[in-house]
């Protein structure tokens, strides 16, 4: 019988304390013990980037992490992205209005992993060209798009968040 | 597509990792990146009994330049920071140039130097840079350390030098000669995606332009990188020329065996391997002689 370890991690902002099993890996921590299906699980062997989120800022494949991994860390999934405005509506993160404008998503099923590898992105580089667009989602597989409307949204996000007209 | 049960030991320094893996190197496994060794176990090709995270070791994360020049890293160390690190950068600018093509950016958050030189795949860019480098591998054991040098390291598919109880702490690099120019070039279909075949070349010349020190090491095309020597060799105390190059590259054709997989057919391969050649080294000599006053 293997022992399940205690883990602390900050998932969101808030801090999250239990126990998990050594073998139980961070997408499955996050879907079924947090209940925060927004991270997809697409191929589980690292290859398609659906899984994606933010491990201490930075982009990972939580689907080749284990949850006890990240005992002590911090981490961000896609719920983290957009707020919620003054009438109590849901405000979407520039970079999810920019996917909504452009049309970056067809099924959605990829789209959380590309969000939260751009997002981090977007903060290393503000104003990022087609080829370096490309680049970074280099990782993440979309099987609707042809990925053209996924790179103009990044374009549109860049400038309204960091445009000099903002 | 989940990994087998195991036990899990995080120790957050080294001589409790090292002490660990004496007892139970057999059974162990150390986990570092797991950018590998995690599909792996998803896959269940890997069952280890017990897994030790490196991750919160952090004195394996580092990059020294000694007083003469060595660039020493640890074995913890993110390809992430191999490519964006100054020091590494200034002084062995081939590791900066070739993380871009290990993967994505994703993976080279987590993936670490360590795990892609123990994990050993023949199609990794990270031993072939060891060996073109002349790079070396520290080892600990409960016995002592112990250097292992990066020709000798590679032995198979997915196998090293490197002993069960012994745990790879420490790369070091030889600092880079005068008049020295390298290149690395690989072919994939798509970005990020393992290579078809690919080269690393590092060339030194003297004051008058002829080449006194070539390596020539080819990835994908072997069971281990692949060191061409007698490719490099046609190079050695000649001034450098297109003909040359690939007349190098055709020597080297028997130093390599790249197996036919569904994208590439053995001749293909081969094809490939001359282009990339002739294209590694004349950036590599382009870059020497750009070094001489």
């Amino acid at each position: 019988m293997i022992e399940p370890h205690n883990v602390e991690i900050k998932v969101n902002g808030q801090l999250y304390r239990g126990n998990v099993e050594p073998r139980m890996l961070l997408s499955d921590f996050i879907r079924h013990e947090l209940d925060l299906t927004g991270t997809h699980v697409g191929c589980e062997q690292g290859v398609c980037g659906a899984c994606t989120i933010l491990f201490d800022g930075q982009p990972v494949r939580s689907c080749i992490m284990l949850a006890v991994q990240a005992d002590g860390h911090e981490i961000r999934t896609v719920e983290d992205l957009s707020s919620t405005g003054p009438a109590n509506d849901l405000e979407l993160h520039p970079l999810q209005d920019a996917f909504w404008q452009a049309h970056g998503l067809q099924c959605g099923f990829c789209t959380p992993g590309f969000l939260m590898t751009l997002v981090a992105f977007l903060e290393q580089n503000p104003q990022p060209s087609e080829v370096e667009i490309r680049e970074a989602i280099s990782g993440n597989l979309c099987r609707c798009t042809g990925y053209q409307n996924i790179v103009e949204a990044v374009s549109i996000a860049a400038q309204s968040m960091f445009g000099e007209d903002r | 597509m989940k990994p087998a049960p195991f036990e899990y030991l995080a120790p957050d320094s080294l001589s409790a990792v090292v002490e660990i893996m004496s007892e139970n190197g057999d059974d162990a496994k150390l986990l570092a990146g797991g950018q590998s060794l995690i599909p792996a176990m998803n896959f269940r090709l890997v069952q280890p009994m017990l897994l030790i995270d490196l991750n919160k070791v952090s004195e394996l994360d580092y990059v020294i330049s000694n007083e003469n020049g060595e660039l020493r890293i640890g074995a913890m160390t993110r390809q992430r920071r191999l490519e964006t690190d100054p020091t590494i950068a200034r002084q062995a600018p081939l590791i900066a140039e070739t993380m871009p093509h290990v993967a994505h950016p994703q993976i080279r958050n987590r993936g670490t130097i360590g795990g892609s030189l123990v994990h050993a795949d023949p199609a990794a860019e990270l031993p072939v840079i060891m060996v073109a480098l002349d790079g070396r591998l520290l080892v600990r054991s409960n016995s002592g350390e112990r250097w292992i040098s990066s020709s000798s390291c590679f032995q198979g598919i997915f196998t090293t030098d490197i002993k069960p109880e012994e745990v790879l702490i420490e790369v070091a690099i030889p600092p880079m000669a005068p008049r020295t120019g390298w290149s690395f070039v690989e072919f994939a279909r798509r970005k990020g995606d393992y290579a078809l075949i690919g080269v690393a070349a590092v060339i030194t010349l003297d004051n008058s332009g002829h080449c006194i020190h070539a390596r020539l090491v080819y990835l994908n095309a072997g069971d281990t990188p692949i060191e061409a020597q007698q490719a490099a060799a046609v190079l050695i105390n000649e001034k450098l020329s297109p003909a040359l190059y690939r007349e190098a590259a055709e020597v080297a054709d028997a130093a390599i065996e790249p197996t036919a997989n569904i994208h590439a057919s053995v001749p293909y391969l081969r094809h490939l391997s001359r282009v990339l050649t002739v294209r590694a080294l004349d950036q590599a000599a382009t870059r020497a002689m750009q070094k001489i006053q």
